[in-house]
């Protein structure tokens, strides 16, 4: 009896572990698709529906779907802002050495540029910057937080 | 601006009696038997003792020299400096004679013994070194300098006993530079520092108001390269750190990174990034002369020359992912080097010429290691969360990089360190310092 009893509140136990524990690897993949960040907590926005920041796959700089999807907003924005200049900050996130990591860094925030340049806005609006992995916005040691560091941030200059 | 108060060492031979040591240290195996050895503490009469204390304020520097000694000894790996309770010998008797049998008794094989005056506001230090065994003075030299640089001595006499005892230069006489990090881990603050290699006389050499990484001695002097955010602008700088001059290294019109002096400290070897593209570029600091290098559309960055100047190694994801390449000074000959299992960073070139060290990332660990020039013997000294950027003590034998931990859910616990460890692999240690820190660089021996 007392026994069958533990095992039920064992039973309890272990499924609302399992509950729980998926809930937490949901939420986690809600935010990231592959280990790009697909989430919105660290974004900020240049204007009301235009974020100001896309993400990166681990060592890759190519633009995703969502990113130039984004890119093209800002571009949008920035046609519309005819007299703002931009900063793309480059980052990258702390599970790479520290040189390469710039080069990164100014990888992927040229990439955001390219990306701005086809659509039409002018080189001489865009300056570039890397910073590599000296700021992170998630100071965590996690896929997760890692994939928030990965990116490219338009900011801007004026 | 931190230097060099004039520093005289006068070498003076007292004795040249040349005996057939018995005692030799050998320092290419890990040693797990360090050899034993008696610092005693450098004597002085109570004149010299009165006259520091009341002119310079220094009291007791026989002994505070002995106890540098004795800590570098340690901290080599190779020798075991034995407890001073259990000496017998009074220290200037010791001196002028030993009595072998009293230190073959606490098992020591080596003896140093010292004398410190004071003449005419001058130290002189004098010591000796005995081997135990055999009975006999195996050198004897004195210096003479400012008092202020009694460290300094301690150094130089450290130096002076680990080639005679090894049979290769020392690197106790040398400093670190390195990057002090403060604050948190999103805005981490960081200066340029100074220290000697044992962790004492800390100086700053930037106050953290802009974002500063990756300082660089010069082989040949005192100058150093680094990569500062001046004005939110990345650019290779060069600092004399006599005088605190800084200037930016050559009119490049974006990011410049990952500088190092060429062997004669001439040029500069940098990483220059443009339109998403990094390559490494020269510049010769006296004629300020341009020399593009790679021309790729890959990374390629962290270059570093062979010690004769020919080769340079570097770091480029050319195939896809970060390995190590070895090309000539000129940019011709490009060879891929690294073939193993995971990503490969960082190579710098051994003073000695005949190994590259590097930094490792394989399945989520990171390992600092070393291999010969053409890729082969590569063997991993150590295994951890985060580490990175080897740089060599000038005589090729130890290496210091950093290392940071991982932090907890919260973000908390993050710290970065120094450490070094052996080329055997043993001796790894942390090197302390007094803040969090990053990016050694080691000096080449300050006197010779």
């Amino acid at each position: 009896m007392n026994l069958s009893k533990f095992f039920k509140n064992a039973f309890l136990v272990m499924l609302a572990c399992l509950v729980l524990s998926a809930c937490a690897t949901k939420k986690v993949q809600n935010q990231m698709q592959g280990d790009v960040y697909t989430g919105t907590d660290t974004v900020e926005y240049l204007a009301s529906g235009v974020p100001d920041r896309v993400f990166f796959a681990t060592n890759e700089s190519v633009l995703t779907t969502a990113s130039r999807d984004t890119l093209r907003k800002q571009a949008e924005w920035l046609r519309k802002n005819s007299k703002v200049n931009v900063v793309l900050e480059g980052h990258a996130d702390e599970r790479g050495t520290r040189e390469y990591n710039l080069a990164l860094g100014e990888r992927r925030a040229n990439a955001a540029k390219d990306y701005l340049m086809t659509y039409g806005i002018s080189a001489n609006r865009i300056s570039v910057i890397s910073y590599g992995k000296e700021r992170p916005v998630d100071s965590g040691s996690n896929p997760l937080a890692w994939s928030k560091n990965r990116r490219s941030v338009t900011v801007k200059a004026n | 601006m931190i230097k060099n108060i004039k520093f005289s060492i006068i070498l003076l031979i007292i004795a040249t009696v040349q005996s057939n040591a018995l005692i030799e240290v050998d320092i290419t195996r890990g040693n797990l038997d360090p050899l034993p050895i008696a610092v005693s503490p450098l004597s002085s009469d109570n004149e010299t003792n009165s006259k520091l204390i009341k002119e310079l304020k220094i009291d007791k520097v026989g002994q505070k020299i002995s106890n540098v000694v004795e800590n570098n000894l340690k901290n080599s790996g190779l020798f075991n400096p034995l407890n001073k309770d259990a000496f017998l010998q009074k220290p200037d008797i010791a001196h002028l004679k030993p009595r072998f049998e009293d230190w073959s008794l606490i098992k020591a094989q080596a003896l140093i013994t010292g004398k410190v005056t004071l003449n005419d506001g001058k130290l002189r230090v004098e010591f000796r070194l005995w081997d135990v065994l055999a009975g006999k003075e195996m050198m004897a030299l004195a210096f003479t300098t400012v008092p202020s640089n009694w460290r300094r001595v301690g150094h130089i006499i450290t130096d002076k006993v680990y080639e005679r005892l090894t049979g290769e230069k020392g690197y106790f006489d040398t400093r670190i530079i390195y990057v002090a990090e403060d604050g948190p881990k999103t805005k981490r603050i960081k200066k340029l520092a100074i220290m000697d290699q044992d962790g004492s006389n800390t100086k700053y050499l930037t106050l953290g108001n802009e974002l500063v990484l990756t300082p660089r001695f010069n082989p040949t002097n005192q100058m150093v390269t680094y990569l500062s955010y001046f004005r939110n602008l990345p650019r290779v700088y060069l600092l004399d750190i006599e005088t605190g001059v800084q200037e930016v290294v050559g009119d490049f019109p974006g990011m410049t990174f990952a500088p190092r002096f060429s062997p004669d400290g001439k040029k500069i070897i940098m990483s220059f990034a443009m339109d998403g593209n990094s390559d490494i570029y020269t510049m010769d600091l006296e004629n300020r002369i341009v020399d593009r290098i790679t021309n790729h559309p890959s990374i390629d960055t962290s270059p570093s020359y062979s010690p004769d100047g020919k080769f340079i190694c570097f770091n480029s994801d050319r195939s896809g992912y970060q390995q190590i390449y070895v090309m000539k000074k000129d940019g011709t000959g490009v060879k891929r080097i690294s073939f193993g299992k995971g990503l490969y960073g960082t190579p710098v070139w051994s003073p000695r010429g005949d190994l590259i060290a590097f930094t490792k990332l394989h399945k989520g660990k990171f390992y600092i290691g070393v291999m010969r020039t053409d890729g082969t013997g590569e063997r991993l000294l150590t295994e951890n969360y985060y580490q990175e950027a080897p740089s060599w003590s000038p005589n090729g034998r130890v290496l210091i990089f950093y290392r940071e931990t991982k932090t907890d859910s919260q973000g908390k616990g993050f710290s970065a360190k120094l450490w070094s460890i052996d080329l055997t692999g043993y001796n790894e240690r942390m090197v302390k310092t007094e803040s969090d820190a990053s990016d050694p660089s080691w000096s080449s021996l300050l006197s010779n």
